[in-house]
C-alpha cells in the first residue's frame, strides 16, 4: 500500500519532470527537472526492485524491544557532517571575498551575491536541517519506544530533503532565486519541500501515535512545534505564481510592505522555530542523556515551551524599524522581543542547571562542555537580540556588521555547538560504539572553534559599531563626515580577523569529520550486555 | 461602524493583554498543579530509561 503509493507518485514526478525538461526554454529548469526526473526514477526503481525481491518488512520489535529504524538517521547524520563542512567552507570563502574582493573572480557563479545564499542555506537548512531531521527521528523513536511507521516514508523524507538542498544550492549558483532572504529557492523547489515536509510531519506524528510511553517527552513537543510552524511559514512566505511551469521565475502574491512583513514574519520565526525550538529539542534530550541526569525542572520546561511558541511568532516586525511598516507594528515586534527574554533565559537556566551536582563532568567530558557552552551562547545571543530590537539601538546596529556578529554568536555558538555535541553522541550510539574515537580530538575541536567564534564575533562587534557610528557622524556644517567607501576601508582589518576566525571554525569541523569517521571505522564496540542473553556466551 | 486605527489598537491592547495573561496563568497552573507532579517527574526520566 505505502510502496504502491510512493511508486506511483515517483513515476508521475519522473514523467512530469521529463516533460518539463523537454519543453522548457530555461536552462536552469532543464537542469533541475533532469535531476528531479532521474532521482524520482531511481526511487521508483528501488521500490519496484524491493517488491519483486519479496523483501520482508522489518519487524516492529525484536525480543520484546522496539526495533528502531536507524538507516535514515545514519544517512542524515552524515549528510549533516558533509553539508556542515561544505557550508562553513563557503562561509570562509565569502568572508575572504569581503576582505579581498578580487576573490570574486569576476564570474557570475562565484560572485558574493550568489555564494552568500549558498552559505546561509547550506549551514541553516542543509547542516541544521539534517541535524534536526536525524535527531528528531532518533529522539521520537527512543522516547516513544516505538519504530517509525512506514518503510519508504522515512527514507523519502531524508532523501527528498537533501534533493531539495541540491536543487536550491545549484539554483543559487546558476542565478535562480526569488530574492527573499532565507527563502531564496524558486517555486518548484518550494513545492517539493512542501511535499517532503508533509511526509516528515506524518512520520513524526505516526511515531507519537504508536508510542508505548504514556507521556510525550518535552523534546518531542519542541520538534513538533518546529515541524508545524516551519510548514506554515514556508507556505505563506512562498505563495508565488510562476510565470510559466516551464520556467524558474515566479512572482509573490504579497505586495509592498505586506510582502516585507510576511518575509520577516517568516525570517524571524525561521530563527525562532528552526534555529531555536528545534535545537532546544536537542538540548532537552542530549544534555540529560550525556550528563546522565534528568532535566533540572520538567515543570519549567513546560512553561518554557508554551511561552516560547506563543511569544516568538510576534517578534518579526523588529526587522523593519524605520521602514514603511506602521510604527505600532514595529513597537509590537520590539515589545514581544523584550518579553522573549523570559522564556529564553528560563530555557537556558533549565539546560545549564541540569548539570547541577555534576559540574565536574565539564572537566572530563569535552562533548558535554561543548553543549554547555552552546547553552551559554544561547543565553548570550538571546539577551543581545531583544536589545537590538529596540528602535534606539536598532538605529545604530541595523544594516551594520553588528547584526552579522549577533547572528553568528547564535549560529556558531548555539546552533553549531549543540549540533556538534549531538553528533558526537549520536554517531557512536547509531554504530553501537562505546564513545567517540578520540575525546582528545573533541577537545581540540572545542578550543580551536571557540577561539574562532571569539575572533569572529569580537571583530564584527567592533566593525559594526564603528560602521554605524561612521554612518551617522556629521561635521560642523551638518554634512556627513565620511563617504561610504571610507567606512568600507576602515572595516578591512576586521574582515581579515573575521576570516581568520572562520578558518579556525572550518578547521574544527574538519577535525570533527575525521573523528566521527574514525568512530564508525575503528571505535570500540559497545559492551555485549546490549545483546540478548546467551548470544555472546563464551566458548569455554 | 466607524472602524479606525484607534479602535483596532485599543482592542488589541486590552484583549491581547487578557489573552496572554490567561494563557500564561493556564500554563503555569498546569505545570504546577500538584496532581501532575508525579507524571512530570516520571516524564523527566524518559530519556534515561534504557530499553
Amino acid at each position: 500500500m505505502e510502496e504502491g503509493f510512493f511508486a506511483a507518485f515517483l513515476v508521475v514526478i519522473a514523467f512530469a519532470c521529463l516533460i518539463i525538461a523537454g519543453k522548457t526554454y530555461d536552462q536552469v529548469m532543464a537542469f533541475h527537472t533532469a535531476i528531479g526526473s532521474l532521482a524520482a526514477a531511481a526511487g521508483a526503481f528501488i521500490i519496484f526492485r524491493n517488491y519483486f525481491e519479496d523483501r520482508v518488512p522489518a519487524p516492529q520489535e525484536i525480543g520484546g524491544k522496539p526495533n528502531y529504524n536507524l538507516g535514515p538517521i545514519k544517512f542524515g547524520a552524515w549528510a549533516a557532517v558533509f553539508w556542515g563542512v561544505a557550508g562553513f567552507t563557503v562561509g570562509l570563502i565569502i568572508a575572504l571575498q569581503l576582505a579581498y574582493p578580487v576573490l570574486n573572480f569576476d564570474l557570475p557563479w562565484t560572485s558574493f551575491g550568489r555564494l552568500r545564499p549558498l552559505h546561509t542555506s547550506a549551514v541553516i537548512f542543509a547542516f541544521g536541517g539534517n541535524v534536526l531531521i536525524a535527531t528528531s527521528f532518533y529522539v521520537v523513536q527512543r522516547t516513544s519506544r516505538a519504530r517509525m511507521p512506514g518503510s519508504i516514508a522515512p527514507w523519502f523524507v531524508i532523501l527528498g530533503y537533501n534533493l531539495f538542498i541540491v536543487i536550491a544550492g545549484t539554483g543559487y549558483l546558476l542565478g535562480a532565486t526569488q530574492s527573499k532572504e532565507y527563502a531564496e529557492p524558486e517555486w518548484y523547489a518550494d513545492l517539493w519541500l512542501t511535499i517532503v515536509w508533509v511526509a516528515y510531519l506524518l512520520v513524526f506524528l505516526g511515531t507519537l501515535w504508536k508510542r508505548k510511553e504514556p507521556h510525550i517527552y518535552v523534546a518531542n513537543w519542541f520538534y513538533l512545534a518546529f515541524i508545524i510552524t516551519i510548514a506554515m511559514l514556508h507556505i505563506i512566505n512562498n505563495l508565488t505564481v510562476p510565470v510559466s511551469v516551464f520556467g524558474t521565475k515566479s512572482y509573490i502574491l504579497w505586495a509592498g510592505v505586506q510582502d516585507a512583513m510576511v518575509q520577516w514574519w517568516y525570517g524571524h520565526n525561521a530563527v525562532g522555530f528552526f534555529l531555536t525550538a528545534g535545537f532546544l529539542a536537542i538540548m532537552y534530550y542530549f544534555v540529560p542523556k550525556r550528563a546522565e541526569r534528568p532535566v533540572y525542572s520538567y515543570r519549567l520546561s513546560i512553561v518554557h515551551f508554551w511561552a516560547l511558541i506563543f511569544l516568538y511568532i510576534w517578534a518579526g516586525p523588529h526587522h523593519l524599524h524605520y521602514t514603511a511598516l506602521p510604527q505600532w507594528a514595529s513597537t509590537l515586534g520590539a515589545t514581544f522581543s523584550i518579553i522573549l527574554w523570559m522564556p529564553s533565559w528560563g530555557g537556558m537556566i533549565n539546560g545549564l542547571m541540569t548539570l547541577s551536582g555534576a559540574w565536574d563532568k565539564l572537566r572530563t567530558d569535552p562533548v558535554l562542555r561543548m553543549m554547555v557552552v552552546s547553552i551559554a551562547f544561547y543565553g548570550m545571543s538571546t539577551f543581545e537580540g531583544p536589545l537590538m530590537s529596540l528602535r534606539s539601538v536598532n538605529s545604530l546596529s541595523h544594516y551594520t556588521d553588528w547584526t552579522i556578529g549577533h547572528v553568528h554568536s547564535g549560529a556558531l555558538g548555539w546552533v553549531g555547538y549543540i549540533s556538534f555535541g549531538a553528533l558526537y553522541c549520536l554517531i557512536p550510539w547509531l554504530w553501537n560504539k562505546k564513545e567517540v574515537y578520540s575525546l582528545k580530538l573533541v577537545n581540540w575541536h572545542f578550543w580551536i572553534s571557540t577561539i574562532g567564534i571569539v575572533l569572529y564575533i569580537c571583530a564584527m562587534w567592533v566593525s559594526g559599531i564603528m560602521q554605524g557610528l561612521m554612518w551617522r557622524a556629521y561635521d560642523a556644517m551638518g554634512f556627513l563626515e565620511y563617504s561610504f567607501i571610507e567606512t568600507v576601508e576602515a572595516m578591512h582589518p576586521f574582515y581579515v580577523i573575521r576570516a581568520l576566525g572562520g578558518a579556525l571554525f572550518v578547521a574544527g569541523s574538519l577535525i570533527m569529520a575525521y573523528n566521527l569517521w574514525m568512530t564508525v571505522r575503528h571505535g570500540e564496540a559497545e559492551e555485549a550486555e546490549a545483546l540478548p542473553a546467551g548470544a555472546m556466551a563464551p566458548a569455554e | 461602524m466607524n472602524e479606525s486605527y484607534e479602535t483596532v489598537a485599543s482592542f488589541a491592547q486590552t484583549w491581547g493583554l487578557v489573552y496572554f495573561v490567561v494563557l500564561f496563568a493556564g500554563v503555569v497552573a498546569y505545570a504546577l498543579w500538584p496532581r501532575n507532579a508525579k507524571r512530570f517527574d516520571d516524564a523527566a526520566q524518559i530519556p534515561l530509561r534504557e530499553d
